[in-house]
């Protein structure tokens, strides 16, 4: 079944076009990445797909809810953790994570709980009382990512979720986000390949706005006749089209 | 309900600062006890208390722009905004959130200005309440002039413009420092243009009881207050949709 159903959706800023008549189709459950070098275009498509930037063309379809007309619908439905870390930085962490439970309606015993189960699913509860803008790169992730499921979404948007992450924490946030697999679908953009091929179900690999190519790592590197994802990546991004 | 989760976050980030804490109540009680100690020690009618405090209050406000602009430009530019544009938060609930909680630490530090001043010997009168109340309207007018700048500006331009430019322009421009009379022309002109004289002139009046010039000076902070307060709607609204 599709959750997600994007349509010659295009988004324009000024002479620039970000995302190019992108059609794709993301199955429920899967997690599913979108790769691409600087400036392909994924961000831009995260963000239309999640209300916050409205395309110039085409429409997309996020739970059967249009992001042009039903923007209400959809921003029921997702949790989005956004590139740079969207953390509120004097507040502390517990704090970060009681505002997203307010904003969500949330009673105190629910925003309690909540708090209770995103501690243990993200061992938050040694850095509960700390100042979130004082915690390292690699926790604020987590923070942020913990943020995005106060409103258990059926949905979740991962923006380039290890950016800039040491090697240590970049692989305990993919087995945080394994442990989300199943549970939501995963929308997930990257540059790294690995963590592409590694985490994701599906691929798919943007350029200057356009979707090259979809499949599972094993798909593109036989589509690609490499030997490699790497390689793959690499020919499909340089021949421009597959 | 969502927009006083949204004020009450916005409330601790700007109280959490020690920056914002040391100047906005800092600098203007530093202000009153230096200009105090000077007029200790001149034989002339320089900066007496009971004339220099109104203004000090008036001049304070102005960090209330840096506040809020320094906030919203800091969010924007973390991603903060991003994830609560997505949430169920509507556009009216940010710019409440946003400028609801600045309201009662503006008022709070005119509160603590005027405690100061006493204790520097400023008469105390039930004027200082009417005073105190009195200082709403250009709150108002500085704090929406701070959702306006961090709706347009980055946090760099932010600390040039609001932090130094415009508490520089509202304190040569408000008559704190000197008689606006005794530049006279242009200068006078100008200041009389704007809404930080009126403020001052306002402040005055109230606290000396000189109730029949308020409606001069009231009329044109109110006209500033809604115009720069419906800009800077129009323009974080326009940003929101900019996206």
């Amino acid at each position: 079944m599709q959750e997600i159903k994007a349509v010659g959706l295009v988004k324009q800023y000024k002479n620039l076009t970000a995302v190019d008549k992108l059609n794709l189709e993301i199955r429920q459950g899967e997690l599913f990445s979108l790769l691409g070098i600087n400036g392909a275009g994924k961000t831009t498509t995260i963000k239309v797909l999640t209300c916050i930037a409205k395309p110039t063309d085409g429409d997309a379809f996020v739970g059967g809810y249009s992001v042009t007309r039903q923007s209400e619908q959809v921003k029921r439905l997702i949790g989005v953790s956004p590139q740079e870390t969207a953390i509120a930085p004097n507040l502390s962490v517990k704090e970060n994570l009681e505002l997203i439970c307010g904003i969500h309606g949330f009673s105190k015993e629910k925003t309690q709980a909540k708090i209770k189960e995103l501690s243990g699913q993200f061992n938050l509860d040694t850095v509960l009382r700390r100042k979130a803008g004082k915690l390292s790169g690699g926790w604020q992730r987590r923070v942020s990512i913990s943020m995005a499921l106060i409103s258990e979404p059926k949905i979740l948007f991962l923006d380039e979720p290890t950016l800039g992450l040491d090697v240590v924490a970049r692989h305990e946030l993919w087995d945080i986000i394994r442990s989300l697999k199943g549970e939501v679908t995963i929308v997930m953009t990257t540059h790294y390949m690995e963590e592409a091929e590694v985490l994701s179900d599906r691929i798919g690999i943007m350029k200057n706005g356009c979707l090259l190519a979809v499949g599972t790592a094993e798909e593109l590197i036989g589509v690609a006749g490499t030997e490699d994802f790497e390689s793959a990546f690499v020919s499909i991004v340089k021949e421009g089209s597959v | 309900m969502r927009m006083l989760t949204f004020a009450k976050r916005c409330t601790k980030e700007i109280l959490r600062d020690p920056i914002n804490l040391g100047f906005g109540l800092g600098f203007p009680l530093v202000l009153l006890l230096l200009l105090s100690a000077i007029q200790a020690n001149v034989p002339v009618s320089l900066f007496e208390i009971n004339t220099l405090t109104p203004g000090i209050t008036v001049f304070g406000l102005s960090f209330m722009t840096l506040f809020s602009a320094t906030l919203i430009a800091k969010d924007r530019e973390s991603a903060l905004l991003q994830r609560l544009y997505t949430t169920p938060l509507k556009g009216f609930d940010f710019i409440i959130g946003y400028m609801l909680p600045l309201l009662p630490i503006a008022i709070g530090q005119t509160v603590i200005c005027y405690l100061f001043a006493i204790l520097l010997g400023l008469t105390v009168s039930v004027n200082i309440i009417y005073a105190i109340i009195g200082i709403i309207p250009m709150a108002v007018f500085n704090i929406a002039l701070g959702l306006l700048c961090g709706s347009a500006l980055g946090v760099k331009q932010v600390g040039g413009i609001c932090g130094a430019l415009l508490t520089n322009l509202s304190a040569w421009l408000s008559g704190v420092w000197f008689d606006l009379k005794l530049v006279g022309g242009f200068f006078e002109k100008a200041a009389n243009v704007l809404p930080f004289a009126h403020a001052v002139e306002l402040e005055k009046a109230l606290f000396t009881g000189n109730h029949e010039v308020v409606g001069t000076h009231i009329l044109p902070i109110i006209l500033y207050s809604v115009f720069v307060t419906a800009l800077a709607v129009f323009c974080f609204l326009r940003k929101m949709k900019k996206q």
